[in-house]
C-alpha cells in the first residue's frame, strides 16, 4: 500500500550525503511506505534533507518497523545519558 | 518533453512498437516512488504489447532531472501531485499519444498504488476510453484523522466516470481494503458505470512490483492478460 503518511519536521544539523561531502540539513521527512531498496513491503523511511541545496542533498535511511523502533529507544537512551546541560 | 498542466512543459518516457499502426495508446501513471525504472518497464511492456505508451513524469516540477527517488522525495515534502495538475497532465500525455501518426485515436489509463486513485480520477474528468486501477487506495474510504498528506477519496466524483474500468487488487491489501473494493464497485454498479474488478487470493499491495517483496507472480500473470484483453476489448481497432 502507498499509506501517503508523510510527517515533515525542521531539524539542524549535518549529513554526510552524496559524493561522501557533508551537508547542513534543515529538513526531516519522515514516512511509513514503500522503501526503495530495502527488502521489506513497508518500511519507516528518513529523508535528511536541505530544500535549498536541491532534491540531491538529501540522506535517505529505510528501516523496519522493529529497527525503527529500535533507534528511537537508542536516541532517547543516548540523549538521556547526556548531562541534562548540554541537552538543549 | 510533453505539454502538461497549464502548458507546462514535463518530461515523459514514451515506448512504441516499431510498425506503422494504427493502434491504441496506454498513459502510465506511476505509484508514489515515481518514476523508476520499475515502471519504465511496464512501458515498455506496454509498447511489446502493440501500444504506444507514455509514462509522465508527475514529479517534473518539484525536482526536475533529479534521480527518481529523490524527486520522489521532494514531491512528498511538498505534500505530493494536486490532483488538478495529474488531471492536467494525464490529459496532455493523452493528447500527444493521440497526435501520433500511428494513433488510432483510442487512449487508455493505468496507474499503480497512488497512481490507481489517479487512474480514476483521470477517468472520471478526461475523455479517455479505458480505465485500470491497480490496487489505488482511497478511491473510496476516508483518509484517517490527522493525515498528514492530504488527499480526499473519489466518492463525489464517480458518477462522472467516463469509461470502462478494470479494478485489480490484493484480498490482503489494506489500502485499499476489500471493504473498500466492495464500496467502489457498489458505487459503480449503482450508477451504471461498467466495471470489472478482480482481487487476488494470496496477495496485497504491490503484487505487480516484479522487484519488491510483495511481487505475486500467478496474480500478476493473471492480471497481465486481464489488462491485455480489457484493452484489446476498449482500444483496439
Amino acid at each position: 500500500m502507498c499509506t501517503y503518511a508523510t510527517v515533515q519536521t525542521t531539524l539542524d544539523g549535518s549529513a554526510k550525503g552524496p559524493d561522501s561531502s557533508w551537508f547542513h540539513v534543515t529538513d526531516g521527512t519522515v514516512y511509513f511506505d514503500h522503501p526503495v531498496h530495502a527488502m521489506a513491503e513497508h518500511t519507516l523511511n528518513i529523508d535528511f534533507a536541505n530544500p535549498a541545496r536541491g532534491p540531491s542533498a538529501r540522506v535517505a535511511v529505510e528501516l523496519t518497523a522493529a529497527s525503527a523502533r529500535n533507534l528511537i529507544a537508542a536516541i532517547q537512551a543516548a540523549l538521556e545519558s547526556a548531562p541534562a546541560e548540554l541537552r538543549s | 518533453m510533453i505539454a502538461g498542466y497549464g502548458d507546462d512543459e514535463i518530461e515523459a518516457y514514451l515506448a512504441r512498437p516499431s510498425d506503422d499502426g494504427p493502434r491504441g495508446g496506454v498513459v502510465v501513471i506511476h505509484h508514489m516512488p515515481g518514476y523508476d525504472r520499475g515502471t519504465k518497464e511496464i512501458v515498455r511492456r506496454f509498447a511489446e504489447l502493440g501500444y504506444d505508451a507514455i509514462l509522465p513524469n508527475l514529479y517534473w516540477r518539484d525536482a526536475p532531472g533529479a534521480a527518481p527517488d529523490d524527486a520522489a522525495a521532494t514531491a512528498r515534502a511538498q505534500g505530493g501531485v494536486p490532483d488538478e495538475r495529474l488531471i492536467g497532465d494525464v490529459g496532455g500525455a493523452a493528447a500527444y499519444l493521440r497526435s501520433l501518426p500511428t494513433s488510432n485515436g483510442k487512449v487508455g489509463v493505468i496507474g499503480y498504488c497512488s497512481g490507481g486513485r489517479q487512474s480514476v480520477l483521470a477517468a472520471c474528468n478526461l475523455d479517455l476510453d479505458a480505465a485500470v486501477d491497480c490496487y489505488g487506495a482511497f478511491v473510496t474510504g476516508t483518509p484517517p484523522e490527522g493525515f498528514p498528506l492530504k488527499v480526499t477519496n473519489l466518492v463525489d466524483q464517480l458518477p462522472n466516470l467516463r469509461c470502462p474500468l478494470l479494478g485489480l487488487f490484493g484480498k490482503e491489501d489494506s489500502y485499499p481494503t476489500p471493504e473498500q473494493v466492495a464500496e467502489l464497485d457498489g458505487i459503480l454498479t449503482a450508477n451504471d458505470k461498467p466495471h470489472a474488478f478482480h482481487s487476488y487470493d494470496d496477495a496485497g499491495h504491490a503484487f505487480f512490483a516484479t522487484d519488491r517483496p510483495a511481487y505475486r507472480p500467478a496474480a500478476a500473470n493473471d492480471g497481465w492478460e486481464r489488462i491485455q484483453a480489457f484493452f484489446t476489448t476498449h482500444l483496439g481497432g
